[in-house]
């Protein structure tokens, strides 16, 4: 009589104890070289070129904004009015060599490159609040420098009471400047004790990578306290001056605009409440936030407008 | 040739599936989280845009007919009104859903504050009694205040283009584009209105 013999099972079929533990980790990884097979090299190849930037101080510890609604839900009106089209239409723009014009009452004036700029102001990261007039906000993680060190490195004098900041012009590539929607070239402003304020930032990158050039490459202003529209992007000139700047907002809408705009849940806009505001990213159940006068930032920059009505300069 | 009862039944059906496809469509993107990054902003605007598209093609409609003189246009005047009425409820639904969030404490302090919201909201109050009245026993039932009723759609279509261009920060190509087909479409109905009033002078 033959017994059928239970076969035994050979310790090659075993899975290996590890292997089984980490079952998914594996499978994950396999599928992602799979995946990654398919996109070319250069993209993900692609190194983050402000990896390990140390945090700067007045960094919140918020949860940031995903990286991908941070980068193309924008509003660049030198591209277009919509706010989710501004990443295509800005990729012809180049942002290398880049130089920034220094003109009015301060003693180093001239055309300075990018690069030099740089090379005397560290890098730091901050994670910031920003809110868009539109009401709605994001948290980001900037990565540049403070506007001070830079503003003191070309030496103002006591007639500076103002610095303008103005963007690249050119309607070959930036679309939108063959429209009406705003004067052209854009324009922002701080008050010198604004801009000289530790919150005040130039920024070149944010989320651990040089700025896309839809978030305002290569270089742009990010004034917390204030709406978005002050934070002006592609920065070309840099002008100190006597006299208060007209700002591109502000000269399209002088009562719904102001030049100081500070995020204030006290000051309607004239269409719209400012009380609140859509945080991106949350689900669609999420109720609004209460907005905070100066965007949260009211300890560091109060005392800047303590003899001001925010109702009137607004 | 002429369409049968049933053809114009089968025709019926399929401009009705062709309206409902924004809609289907803003369905399915909400589905698969393709609204972007911020997904109330998008089901708002897009159902606030197609709200005033269908109120302008309903409004077209007779002009078309008499200019092309293709009779059969009126008889999709009441599903493309309807339409305009659906997609505006979907719309200020939005709005008090998921913006508000259905809080009363929001609401009393955002409209106030927002005349281009007040106006947006007398335009659906414009457009409630006239999706009411819609079917033919309310025709019946009014006879003549029907007609003088309906009449009040041209209200709306103003108030409508009122509402986009107050809300709006700067002149865009839609909103001038919209707001000139507004104007002749009304334009219009102003023109034959007092041609035929001249008549009899």
């Amino acid at each position: 009589m033959l017994f059928k013999m239970k076969k035994d099972i050979l310790a090659g079929e075993i899975t290996d104890k590890l292997v089984f533990q980490n079952r998914r980790k594996i499978i994950k990884a396999a599928t992602a070289t799979a995946i990654a097979s398919f996109i070319p090299a250069s993209v993900s190849a692609k190194i983050k070129k402000y990896a390990d930037i140390p945090f700067g101080p007045y960094s919140a510890s918020l949860q940031v904004t995903d990286v991908e609604d941070a980068k193309n839900y924008t509003n660049y009106y030198e591209f277009t009015t919509n706010k989710n089209d501004a990443t295509v239409l800005s990729k012809a723009l180049k942002t290398s060599p880049w130089s920034v014009t220094v003109e009015g009452e301060a003693e180093k004036t001239g055309v300075f490159n990018l690069e030099d700029i740089l090379k005397t102001n560290p890098l730091e990261q901050r994670i910031y609040r920003f809110r868009c007039v539109e009401a709605w906000s994001m948290v980001i993680p900037w990565i540049g420098f403070p506007l001070a060190n830079m503003l003191k490195q070309f030496k103002p004098t006591s007639k500076a009471k103002y610095v303008e900041f103005t963007t690249l012009y050119n309607p070959d590539i930036m679309i939108g400047q063959r429209g009406t929607a705003l004067e052209w070239p854009y324009v922002e402003g701080l008050r010198m004790d604004e801009a000289m304020h530790p919150l005040s930032l130039m920024a070149t990158g944010m989320y651990d990578d040089e700025l896309a050039n839809q978030n305002g490459a290569p270089l742009r202003l990010v004034v917390p306290w204030k709406y978005g529209f002050k934070s002006i992007k592609a920065i070309v000139k840099i002008r100190f001056s006597e006299t208060m700047p007209a700002t591109a907002w502000n000269k399209a809408g002088p009562n719904e605009y102001g030049f100081y705009a500070n995020v204030n849940p006290e000051v309607p806009h004239p269409r719209w409440s400012q009380s609140r505001e859509r945080i991106l990213g949350a689900s669609i159940f999420t109720p609004k936030r209460n907005t905070e006068k100066f965007n949260g930032y009211e300890a560091q920059v109060a005392s800047l407008y303590s003899a001001m009505d925010l109702k009137k300069y607004f | 040739m002429r369409p049968s009862k049933i053809q114009w039944a089968v025709i019926k059906v399929i401009v009705f599936i062709l309206c409902l496809m924004p809609f289907l469509l803003l369905l399915m993107d909400t589905v698969q989280n393709q609204l972007g990054a911020n997904p109330i902003e998008t089901l708002h605007f897009r159902l606030g845009d197609w709200a005033l598209r269908f109120l302008c093609i309903g409004l077209s409609l007779t002009p078309l007919r008499k200019l092309l003189k293709q009779n059969y246009l009126s008889r999709f005047r009441r599903m493309l009104g309807l339409y305009a009425f659906f997609y505006a409820s979907m719309h200020f639904l939005v709005y008090i859903v998921l913006d508000l969030s259905l809080s009363w404490e929001s609401f009393v302090d955002e409209v106030p504050k927002s005349p281009y919201i007040l106006v947006g909201l007398l335009t659906f109050i414009l457009l409630t009694p006239l999706a009411v009245t819609s079917t033919n026993a309310m025709q019946k039932r009014l006879g003549k205040k029907w007609k003088t009723l309906h009449k009040l759609v041209y209200v709306a279509g103003v108030t409508a283009v009122i509402h986009y261009l107050w809300l709006i920060k700067t002149l865009t190509v839609e909103a001038i584009f919209y707001a000139s087909l507004m104007f002749v479409l009304l334009a219009y109905r102003l023109f034959t209105y007092f041609k035929a009033r001249a008549m009899y002078f």
